[in-house]
């Protein structure tokens, strides 16, 4: 399987006054393409860190991050930019859509960008909402958001697809519906997918399964038979 | 105390804004206060100058009298001091020069130190007692001729030239403007002041032991009617053409309508400029409040009252208030120091005192505190009135409105981020429109700013370009008779001739009386036209009556067809009657013109001339002038494109200041709102814009849905704002209608451009600016919050 990532020796201190906080300490991680990974760890053991840095948003203190063949570490602002732009698809907690903009169009949006997009209708098909194109943010469920905000991120085909807490706000049932949007979006368009949770049952669906502790990977798991988000337990 | 804390972080946070929004009113206040300071300096500064040196309040020039008559006048009861004088005009030659020039040589005492309109001496010193020839000269002639003492000057002295000396170079409160009887405005170059000792001008002008001008001072009681009447009974014998006081005297005259009608424009402007700011004030306040909205609602969900949360933002107020006032009172004492002694140089006056205008600086403050608390209390009463759960939640679904935009087909056209841009133009809709309002007041506030360049050209041209087509004006030492046209037609280069009289008399009606120079014209003028509201050029056929100025008419409070005494103050003809046969409206100084052959009859003389108009060839204009320069008969000689050329320099240099303050208030006033306006657009936004940037986008495609917001409302207020800036000229044009000149009301095209051209740029730098702050958002941190 071709290597996407390869994280090595990296550490993130933020320094507030004489406060050092060492959000991440010594990573090392390698992630593969079409790959299922869920990142576990309790609350400040530096997962959205490191699923930043990933994503380009941020840059570690020390240590390497090798994104195919490209050095992200030393990339400035704008190299970075293209990378999100070009390959990384991102879901958060706040599912951050454009209020101002329906569903369709916040789909659109990354259709302009993206070199080889998909359809944005398709993109919403995808993720089930297909119907609700010309519905507002504030028209839609939270479990619905999030999906909108699935199919914008993998409306530009990203190579990754970075999910943080992405059911974090939203009851069981939307949860595996939004679950299942992403999963789909992993099987079919074999995208590397990472989904930070603090929902150990998720970690069901991983073909890998990452845990953090105090800002290091303490136990990295490859499960050998994945669920499909409707058979979790919770 | 939590509150207070809170206080201390909402500065923290907001201090870009707070400092922008302190920063309007300050503008506001700070040309208040310059202005009316300034004015109240200059006022002070004038009366003691006049005081200090000994402005006389009496005037009266005559024929010839004996000096034993001085004795008589000085015991007339009222009259303080008394002294007697010879002046008269005469003739330079100035080798640099190719017309001539004209200067009126006063004489004065042999102690200058004592007597009336006492000398200020710049420069060099006194004549000499025994002196025959030494002269002081006017500083504003000495200065447009780079005259210095020791200079000499060839004077044409009753047909004898002579050669003067300048010892000193001085300036008196008779002679803060020099005019030429007959101008319109000061010109130094050809005309000026040369005080000469009075044994000198005894001996050149045949004057041992008489007099032929005179001034005096009154009593503080003095009945200045009865002074005037018992001087002109005593004088009429003497050839005395009308005592005056000094709202006729030509410099004071000139002086204080100059002085009103910056009064006037240091009131009306900055008392705009501080409406416009204070809504502005307003404006930016009431936005600012209602982005506190959650954290109102967070601390009203911890208990706190809505009586403390207005306290809390009271403070608030009160703190933005106390900034913009007192960086208002500092620039605008600061610029009023500025103001006054630019303005004090180019008045000369020789004391400058500085005065701080406590009162209007005290409205001010005043003025703006109260529009703050006003506008911040309204705004905090309804954002405290919201439940805190309500306010908490995110924003209700919007009314998008802009699906017209789909259904007309067109959304296909715009990208997403510009439908971003237009919706939340549109859904902010109170937002919007405050911005739109406050940026439109930027544009009015330039408009009004310069247009003020516009209605003076337009004067110009009427004046110079339509009405007065002759080129050269001669003025005739005395009334010539017929012959004098006659000559004039046979000096070199004149292609046509205009005659005039010009009598100087004091026209009553009631109560009510103007002291002018009344102007006999031909029936129909081709040179010298005036014209009527059209731009028709009015005729005065013979036995038609009088045709005055519409600010005559209002001074006298005649109609037409009224009746008027005409006073003649040249000889002692008895008072007549005459009717008002035509009005019409002008720009310059009132006015009042008859046939000339019924000034004639009224005059009871036969074709006598005061001067004439002429065309001249201009390739001869040069000879014409060596030929004037020979001719002892002739008093002035006034180049008419020379005069528009000092006219166009005085008004200049008069609206200068106010000119650059309204333009710098102006460019202040539009960044200013703009850049708050983005600001604000960029607050609101964040979160979007973070996303944006997250997904992808680069810093400058985010920047246009920023820069997309500024450019819409800033287009949208350019319409309103220029409408808007002609209705403050009109209100400017009212308030500068002084008693003797009339302002029309005239904006150019190119003034709408330029204030448009100023606001885009001001748009332009604020969105630079925000554009900056834009890149320094934190990505991050943005995702963590939830809240829109
Ligand atoms: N901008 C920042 N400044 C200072 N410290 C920070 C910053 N961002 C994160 N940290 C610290 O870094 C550590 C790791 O933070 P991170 O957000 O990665 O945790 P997390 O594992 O995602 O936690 P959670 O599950 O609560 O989201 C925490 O201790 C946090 O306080
Ligand atoms: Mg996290």
């Amino acid at each position: 399987m071709e290597r996407v990532f390869q994280v090595s020796g990296v550490s993130k201190v933020y320094r507030m006054g004489d406060v050092e906080v060492h959000a991440l300490r010594g990573v090392d991680l390698e992630l593969y393409r079409g790959e299922f990974v869920v990142v576990l760890g309790a609350s400040g053991s530096g997962k959205s860190t490191l699923l930043n840095i990933l994503g380009g948003l941020d840059t570690p203190t020390s240590g390497t991050v090798k994104f195919l063949d490209h050095d992200l570490t030393s990339a400035d602002e704008d190299e970075r930019t293209k990378f999100r732009r070009d390959h990384v698809g991102f879901v958060f907690q706040f599912y951050n859509l454009i209020s101002g903009l329906t569903s369709l169009e916040n789909v659109a949006l990354v259709a302009e960008i993206a070199q080889h997009p998909l359809d944005p209708i398709q993109s919403l098909e995808i993720v089930g909402l297909g119907n609700r194109a010309s519905h507002y943010p504030s028209q839609l469920s939270g479990g619905e958001q999030q999906r909108v905000a699935i199919a914008r991120a993998i409306g530009k085909r990203p190579d990754v697809l970075l999910c943080d807490e992405p059911t974090g706000a939203l009851d069981i049932k939307t949860g595996i519906v939004v679950l299942e949007a992403i999963a789909r979006a992993n099987s079919e368009l074999g995208t590397l997918t990472v989904v930070i949770t603090h929902n150990a049952s998720i970690a069901d669906m991983a073909d890998r399964v990452v845990t953090m502790i105090d800002g290091q990977i303490s136990k990295v798991e490859a499960k050998s038979c994945k669920r499909l988000p409707r058979e979790l337990v919770w | 105390m939590l509150l207070h804390r809170v206080l201390k972080s909402d500065l923290r946070r907001m201090w870009q804004q707070s400092v922008a929004i302190s920063f309007l009113l300050a503008c506001g206040i700070a040309t208040f206060i310059m202005s009316t300071s300034a004015m109240r300096s200059l006022g002070v500064s004038r009366d003691r100058y006049y005081r200090d040196y000994r402005f006389s309040e009496v005037f009266a020039a005559l024929t010839r009298a004996p000096q034993s008559l001085a004795t008589r006048l000085a015991s007339i009861p009222g009259i303080e001091q008394l002294q007697t004088r010879i002046v008269r005009s005469v003739l330079l030659d100035i080798p640099s020069m190719i017309e001539p020039a004209s200067c009126r040589l006063v004489s004065i005492e042999n102690d200058p130190a004592q007597g009336l309109n006492r000398i200020c001496l710049r420069k060099g010193r006194f004549p000499d007692a025994h002196s025959r020839n030494e002269v002081i000269a006017s500083e504003p002639f000495a200065d447009a001729h780079r005259i210095q003492p020791g200079d000499d000057l060839i004077v044409n002295m009753d047909g004898r030239k002579e050669k003067l000396i300048i010892v000193g170079i001085g300036i008196s409160p008779e002679f803060v403007y020099t005019v030429q009887p007959g101008l319109l405005l000061a010109d130094d170059r050809r005309f000026g002041i040369l005080w000469m000792p009075r044994h000198s001008m005894e001996a050149a002008f045949n004057m041992e032991g008489a007099f032929n001008n005179l001034t005096a001072t009154l009593y503080p009681n003095a009945s200045i009617a009865d002074v005037l009447y018992h001087v002109d009974r005593s004088l009429k014998p003497y050839g005395g053409a009308g005592a005056y006081t000094r709202r006729d005297q030509e410099s004071d005259c000139r002086l204080s309508d100059e002085m009103h009608q910056m009064q006037s424009m240091a009131y009306v402007t900055p008392f705009i400029f501080l409406s416009v700011s204070t809504f502005l004030f307003n404006i930016v306040l009431t936005r600012m409040i209602h982005q506190q909205k959650e954290q109102i609602a967070s601390l009203r969900s911890f208990g706190f009252t809505r009586y403390e949360l207005a306290f809390h933002y009271f403070k608030f107020l009160v703190f933005l208030v106390a900034c913009g006032s007192s960086v208002g009172w500092l620039a605008g004492w600061r610029l009023s120091i500025w103001m006054t002694d630019t303005y004090s140089i180019f008045f000369r006056f020789p004391i400058v005192v500085h005065a701080f205008a406590f009162r209007e600086a005290m409205v001010a403050s005043l003025i703006g505190f109260l529009a703050a608390t006003v506008g911040g209390l309204g705004a905090l009463r309804q954002v405290v009135r919201l439940e805190p759960a309500v306010a908490m939640r995110p924003e209700p679904p919007q009314t998008l409105g802009s699906d017209w935009l789909d259904r007309a087909g067109l959304g296909k056209l715009l990208s997403p981020m510009g439908k971003m841009i237009l919706r939340r133009v549109e859904s902010n809709a109170m937002a919007t429109t405050l911005s739109i309002l406050g940026i439109a007041m930027g544009v009015a506030v330039l408009v009004l700013g310069s247009f003020m360049e516009d209605t003076i050209a337009f004067v110009m041209d009427v004046q110079f370009g339509r009405s007065q087509r002759q080129d050269i004006m001669l003025t005739f030492n005395d009334p010539k008779s017929a012959s004098g046209f006659y000559d004039a037609t046979h000096l070199p280069g004149v292609t046509r001739v205009e005659p005039f009289r010009a009598v100087p008399v004091r026209i009553r009606h009631g109560t009510n009386q103007y002291r002018l120079t009344l102007m006999g014209l031909t029936e129909r003028p081709e040179l010298y036209r005036i014209l009527d509201e059209e731009q028709k050029p009015i005729t005065f056929p013979e036995g038609r009556g009088l045709t005055l100025t519409k600010k005559l008419c209002e001074l006298l409070d005649v109609q037409r067809n009224d009746m008027v005494t005409i006073e003649i103050l040249e000889n002692d003809r008895k008072p007549e009657t005459m009717q008002v046969s035509s009005v019409f409206s002008n720009y310059t100084a009132p006015a009042a013109f008859l046939n000339q052959a019924d000034l004639h009859r009224l005059m009871q003389e036969s074709d006598r001339l005061s001067g004439v108009f002429m065309s001249v060839d201009s390739k001869e204009v040069d000879l014409l002038y060596e030929a004037v320069k020979e001719t002892p008969a002739i008093a002035g000689v006034l180049d008419n494109n020379a005069a528009r050329k000092s006219f166009k320099d005085l008004i200049q240099a008069n609206t200068r200041i106010m000119r650059i303050v309204n333009s710098i208030f102006g460019v202040v006033i539009a960044i200013g709102v703009i850049y708050n306006a983005a600001l604000i657009a960029l607050a609101e936004s964040s979160r979007d814009l973070a996303t944006l940037r997250v997904i992808g986008f680069s810093r400058r495609e985010v920047a246009t849905v920023l820069v997309g917001e500024v450019a819409i409302i800033t287009l949208l207020a350019i319409p309103i704002g220029l409408p808007v800036g002609y209705g403050f000229c009109y209100l400017a044009t009212l308030a500068i209608d002084t008693e003797t000149h009339r302002f029309p009301l005239v904006v150019s095209r190119h003034t709408f451009a330029y204030a448009t051209l100023v606001i885009l740029m001001a748009a332009l730098a604020s969105t630079l600016i925000v554009r900056r702050m834009l890149n320094q958002l934190d990505l991050v941190s943005v995702l963590k919050v939830k809240v829109s």
